[in-house]
């Protein structure tokens, strides 16, 4: 069976520097491959900084690799035609860390899960926003929140908005690129008690990318471990990782934050 | 943010006199003055009376009549400027802050051999190759004044382009024209307005600079720079000649800075123009 989204042997350099200046090179991704069944929750760990999110907007189709490429069922979305992409597009959806950024301040909320709608649907403005309010609902707001501007929400508030926007277009995989991890520990529970009801509903694929091993420990039919720019390990769950993943899973575990006082995670 | 600009005095101030002298100098035709440009030597330097509210000067025209008629082509020639600026700055910024790379170098190079020049002198220097008149000002002013824009935008393009909201859009399926129309001009538009604002009364300064030293406006025009390099012969006896267009300018000039200023505090949260120095 092939895998629904997959990145086969990606890498990517970042230059430094302009035409007058030789730059470094810095090599982010040297080679890392991941597949993103149908229906799985795949979990993505590793260190600030390693390469994470990169591969995660490489799998979105917003950065392209320089090396590698990424397939959307069995086929190179770097190869497909405009309407094939629209497709990939409207089937690959993203929710972002920062949850303040990643509304536009000046757009309410229904405008902006609207945003997906108008443009994938081809409907009004008008008929985006009416639509955008069971969505709202669906993520525990109310219809009539459609009106408010990002300003008036909270930060995990506003987080729904942004799992609504994912929704709209009914993807077959979102993204979670550190989706919870701007926001406190109570709201974080909530948002993932969230996104397991609408994977359970649903039976979306996710990909979900963070540096917190227990967000991901819950959620996650499997584990990949991302280090030095590959993926270095992948396994059925965290504690299974955590046997298995050698000093960097280990420095990781050590950095965890007990759950309790006086506690240790995952020990 | 309306009602947070208007709280303040000056503001309201500047905005009073700005809306007074935008009516004087738009509805000028319809007030009733006699012709700025009539010639009338039997009547040179007249004092204030009832047929010349503010007196002639030394050809006998009325001094009012080429107030009010020199705002038009004071303003006039500063919004021109300001409407070629901003739509060749924020193109040229754009560009270069979003595609980057070698565009980005090549572009900002040559922003970079606009602004080595004092804007004055450079201005000075377009003026003596394209020839004098209003048009080659304009032209001059545009040329000299467009890399601060270009510069700014292209920063405001840079910080846009890795932001989230326009990832999510993109991943939202919005592209190309209705990318930039929904979310980098109105992102982009705020900060311009208040830059262009806070410019508008140096590029008044400028026109009539460059009028005073009769490389602008050419007479018989009425222009505030002209009017005073006109009464330059007459400071000693007839200081009033000088005196009226003189405050006009300061008057206009001091209330768009101060409008300028209002705007920035209103709308510039982030103090992204604050460090500007000219």
């Amino acid at each position: 069976m092939t895998a629904l989204l997959s990145a086969v042997d990606v890498q990517r350099f970042y230059r430094r520097g302009g035409i007058f200046r030789r730059g470094e090179r810095l090599h982010v991704l040297k080679g890392a491959t991941l597949e993103i069944g149908r229906g799985k929750a795949v979990g993505l760990v590793g260190r600030s900084g390693c390469g994470k999110s990169t591969l995660g907007r490489i799998l979105l189709g917003l950065e392209r690799p320089d090396w590698g490429s990424v397939f959307f069922k069995g086929k190179d979305i770097s190869a497909k035609d405009g309407g094939e992409f629209a497709k990939f597009r409207k089937s690959v959806q993203v929710v972002f860390q920062n949850v303040q950024g990643s509304v536009n301040p000046r757009m309410t909320a229904g405008e902006i899960i609207g945003e997906p709608l108008r443009n994938f649907f081809g409907i009004s403005k008008r008929e985006a926003v009416e639509r955008s309010r069971p969505l709202l609902e669906q993520v525990g707001l109310k219809g009539s929140d459609a009106d408010k501007f990002p300003p008036h929400f909270s930060g995990g508030e506003l987080q729904r908005v942004c799992i609504a926007r994912a929704l709209a277009p009914e993807p077959e995989v979102i993204v979670f690129d550190e989706a919870v991890s701007s926001l406190d520990m109570v709201v974080q529970a909530r948002v993932l008690e969230l996104v397991q009801k609408i994977r359970d509903e649903r039976g979306l694929a996710f990909l979900f990318i963070s540096h917190d091993l227990r967000v991901v420990a819950g959620l996650c039919d499997e584990v990949a471990l991302m280090d030095g720019g590959v993926i270095a390990a992948r396994e059925r769950s965290v504690a299974t990782l955590a046997k298995t993943g050698g000093a960097t899973i280990a420095r990781m575990l050590e950095s965890l934050p007990p759950a309790g006082p006086g506690e240790r995670a995952f020990r | 943010m309306s009602t947070a600009l208007l709280q303040k005095n000056t503001v309201r101030l500047s905005l009073v006199l700005l809306v007074i002298v935008g009516a004087v100098a738009v509805f000028a035709p319809w007030l009733g003055l006699p012709d700025p440009e009539e010639v009338n030597l039997a009547e040179k330097l007249a004092p204030s009376g009832p047929g010349h509210l503010l007196g002639t000067d030394h050809l006998g025209r009325d001094v009012l009549a080429r107030l009010v008629f020199g705002a038009r082509t004071s303003i006039g020639s500063v919004f021109a400027i300001l409407l070629l600026i901003a739509l060749f700055s924020t193109l040229a910024g754009s560009v270069a802050g979003f595609v980057g790379g070698a565009v980005d170098s090549v572009i900002m190079r040559i922003c970079d051999i606009f602004l080595t020049f004092p804007t004055l002198i450079l201005a000075m220097f377009f003026v003596g190759i394209l020839g004098t008149g209003l048009t080659n000002v304009i032209l001059a002013i545009f040329l000299t004044h467009w890399a601060w824009y270009a510069r700014i935008v292209r920063g405001i393009a840079l910080s846009l382009k890795s932001r989230e909201y326009i990832l999510a859009a993109k991943v939202a399926g919005t592209r190309g024209f209705s990318l930039v129309a929904r979310h980098i001009l109105p992102a982009m538009a705020p900060q311009v307005l208040v830059l262009a604002t806070l410019d508008i009364g140096h590029m008044m300064l400028h026109v009539a600079g460059l009028s005073f030293l009769g490389l602008g406006v050419q007479p018989p025009m009425p222009e505030w720079g002209v009017m005073i390099g006109d009464a330059r012969q007459f400071i000693w006896t007839e200081p009033q000649l000088m005196l009226y267009p003189g405050l006009a300018i300061f008057i206009v000039v001091m209330a768009f800075n101060l409008l300028g200023d209002g705007l920035r505090d209103a709308l510039d949260r982030s103090g992204m123009l604050e460090e500007r120095v000219r």
